[in-house]
């Protein structure tokens, strides 16, 4: 078990800056995973832990000490690859002790260990085949088997999910989180896809072109996202984000300039009895979509177009629709795309706007 | 069906029937009629012996002789170009001008042909005026006699072989190489594998359907092995280079012993068929991964 530790790490391609100085804690015994669009540097970062990529500049600890000069295989940390890069010349045996032959573990203690982790993913029948004979859900299994052999203080997985289907994919992640909560090891966990992320991860490090955009808790995230960048990458239908010029009867107090405004789907409300409160939006539905116990709607503003998701109501055929967003629900970024804290709705407005 | 549909694919390829059976199927069976006569090419003649060609090939000291060089050129020729081609196909397997030079260049002389490589080499190897013999000297080494000596003039020929076939082996390697994705080499270095290990217990494992390949190419090809030959040593000196395809020739077309030689021919084809047979029965055994 370790902390892992990235101090100042740069990471430069001939005159292509990738991650210039990235500064990132990852808790002894946590599950972070690292999400971003693609090209946003989070595989690099986690093969500089690994020590397939050396940093151009910086320090990486894991567990208190520095391990830039290291060698991958003296790092204490094992990695799944997102297409598993098991050796397809050896059984799934000779896939899992080939790490512990290198280490020189005794051949007796293998054997103990390989039947322990074999029982662990559900390999036991399946020792004696080579990898091409596997479905893709065994293969995975055994680059895991592989990595936990080793008993090594960090795991790191680099999209092993991907080459899943869907509901492989469901359950999977169901076990890995259980793999995780058994082993009590730091995991670092690199994906693209942020459902997968809010899913799995305890500590969440969002990344975009090279530079940490947030880390945080999934919650933490997805409610007080620091940035216009988390603020619509996380949560699905994203975040709607107006132009604070477009945003109509809505006059706002600000220290800085307030640029964008933005509001979860699923704070807004249908404003069929002028019950509620708050920022009032009309406009046109272009689309529904009814997933069963959520309705999503697309609709059509002057302002521009947002989403609306609804639970566990009835699909609403009205083509023209007003909908209401708690103040207290609106979320201000600057010209930047940094939060703003501290906006407040003129009172005048507010009083305006709630007499509609 | 009607007859013309049941016709017609025979029909359609009956054009290549024909042609490979003129040129292929044809010669070899009156190559096999033809080893068990006695007929000097022009007389209306044959003169069927049976199987005395076949005994005559097998008593006799000057056949016994071509067999073994040829066996032992094929031997040389193979071992020194799969290995030399591997080892310069990890070298060579990565990114980067001079390494792209030095793959060109060693690939160059597969686009020549065999008769310009053997006037090139027999200048050479020349023990009086050749390249090689003063490079040797610069050195303080006595000269060496190369092909005019029975017992360096095979190591020769083998060394023209090798010169030739590295090239397109270690293209044939590199492409080997670059089909091994690169995450397996990662996986081996966070397994702690040392180079050696890597390559020994992955790399040469995932590289054997192309190292079979090149093995059987190379045989083949070396068992049939006659142009550097005809050109450069005609067989000798003293039968130490006289091999198998160019007996045959030397006994057909030279000393018209056709029946003799058809049966010399017979024997090649029983090698070389049995060679790729072995070739296909391994190769369908063994499974490539993806």
């Amino acid at each position: 078990m370790a902390k892992i530790e990235l101090i100042n790490i740069c990471k430069k391609y001939k005159d292509e800056t990738v991650i210039d100085d990235l500064n990132l804690t990852i808790k002894d015994g946590s599950f972070t995973v690292l999400v971003g669009p693609s090209g946003c540097g989070k595989s690099t970062t986690l093969r500089m832990i690994a020590g397939l990529e050396t940093a151009t500049g910086g320090e990486i600890r894991i567990g208190g000490k520095r391990v830039n000069d290291t060698a991958p295989g003296h790092r204490d940390v094992a990695m799944v690859f997102q297409n598993y890069a098991l050796y397809p010349t050896m059984t799934v045996r000779g896939n899992i002790e080939f790490g512990l032959k290198n280490r020189g573990v005794a051949k007796a203690e293998r054997e103990k260990l390989i039947a322990e982790i074999a029982e662990i993913v559900g390999l036991d029948q399946l020792l004696d085949r080579k990898p091409q004979q596997l479905s893709g859900g065994q293969r995975q299994r055994v680059a895991l088997a592989r990595a936990m052999v080793k008993k090594p203080k960090v795991f790191i997985l680099d999209e092993p999910l991907s080459n899943l289907d869907a509901k492989l994919r469901n359950q999977m992640r169901t076990e890995l989180i259980q793999l995780h909560r058994r082993l009590g090891t730091t995991f670092v966990y690199v994906t693209h896809d942020q459902v997968e992320a809010m899913s799995m991860g305890d500590e969440i490090v969002v990344m975009h072109q090279g530079v940490i955009q947030q880390a945080d808790t999934p919650m933490k995230l997805y409610h007080e996202p620091a940035n216009l960048f988390t603020a619509q990458f996380i949560g699905t239908p994203a975040m709607n984000v107006l132009d604070t010029r477009d945003a109509a009867g809505l006059s706002l107090e600000s220290e800085s300039t307030v640029a964008k405004l933005g509001f979860r789907p699923e704070q807004a409300v249908f404003d069929w009895g002028g019950m509620h409160e708050g920022y009032r939006l009309t406009g046109e539905v272009m689309t529904r979509e009814s997933l069963g116990a959520e309705n999503i709607y697309q609709i059509k503003a002057p302002g521009g177009v947002f989403f609306v998701k609804t639970f566990l109501e009835p699909l609403r055929e009205e083509q023209t629709v007003r909908v209401v967003v708690p103040y207290e629900q609106l979320y201000y970024f600057g010209p930047d795309g940094k939060r703003l804290y501290g906006v407040r709705v003129q009172e005048r407005q507010l009083a305006a706007a709630g007499g509609v | 069906m009607t007859a013309w549909e049941k016709l017609r694919p025979y029909g359609m390829v009956a054009p290549s029937i024909i042609i490979f059976s003129m040129f292929f199927i044809y010669p070899i069976f009156y190559m096999i009629y033809l080893s068990f006569y006695d007929w000097n090419f022009v007389s209306p003649d044959k003169t069927f012996v049976g199987l005395q060609n076949f005994k005559d090939l097998l008593t006799d000291e000057d056949f016994r002789q071509v067999l073994s060089n040829t066996t032992l050129y094929t031997l040389m020729t193979v071992a020194l170009t799969t290995g030399l081609s591997l080892f310069l196909a990890l070298w060579l397997n990565r990114k980067g001008v001079f390494h792209a030079f030095v793959q060109g260049a060693i690939f160059s002389p597969h686009i020549i042909s065999l008769v310009s490589i053997s006037l090139l080499w027999s200048w050479l190897m020349d023990p009086e005026y050749g390249l090689l013999n003063w490079v040797i000297g610069l050195f303080g080494f006595e000269k060496m006699q190369w092909l005019s000596h029975p017992e360096t003039s095979l190591v020769s020929l083998v060394i023209v072989a090798v010169w030739k076939g590295i090239g397109y082996n270690t293209l044939v390697f590199i492409a080997g190489l670059q089909s091994i994705p690169a995450d397996i080499y990662e996986a081996a270095a966070l397994d702690q594998s040392k180079p050696w290990t890597t390559f020994r217990r992955i790399i040469l494992p995932m590289l054997s359907p192309t190292i079979f390949f090149l093995v059987i190419i190379n045989m083949i090809g070396s068992f049939q092995v006659f142009e550097t030959i005809a050109i450069m040593t005609q067989g000798g000196p003293v039968n130490s280079t006289n091999t198998l395809v160019y007996y045959i020739y030397e006994n057909g077309f030279r000393f018209f012993k056709i029946g003799y030689a058809s049966a010399a021919g017979v024997i090649l084809l029983a090698i070389v068929g049995l060679l790729t047979i072995v070739y296909f029965r391994l190769l369908s055994s063994r499974v490539h991964y993806r």
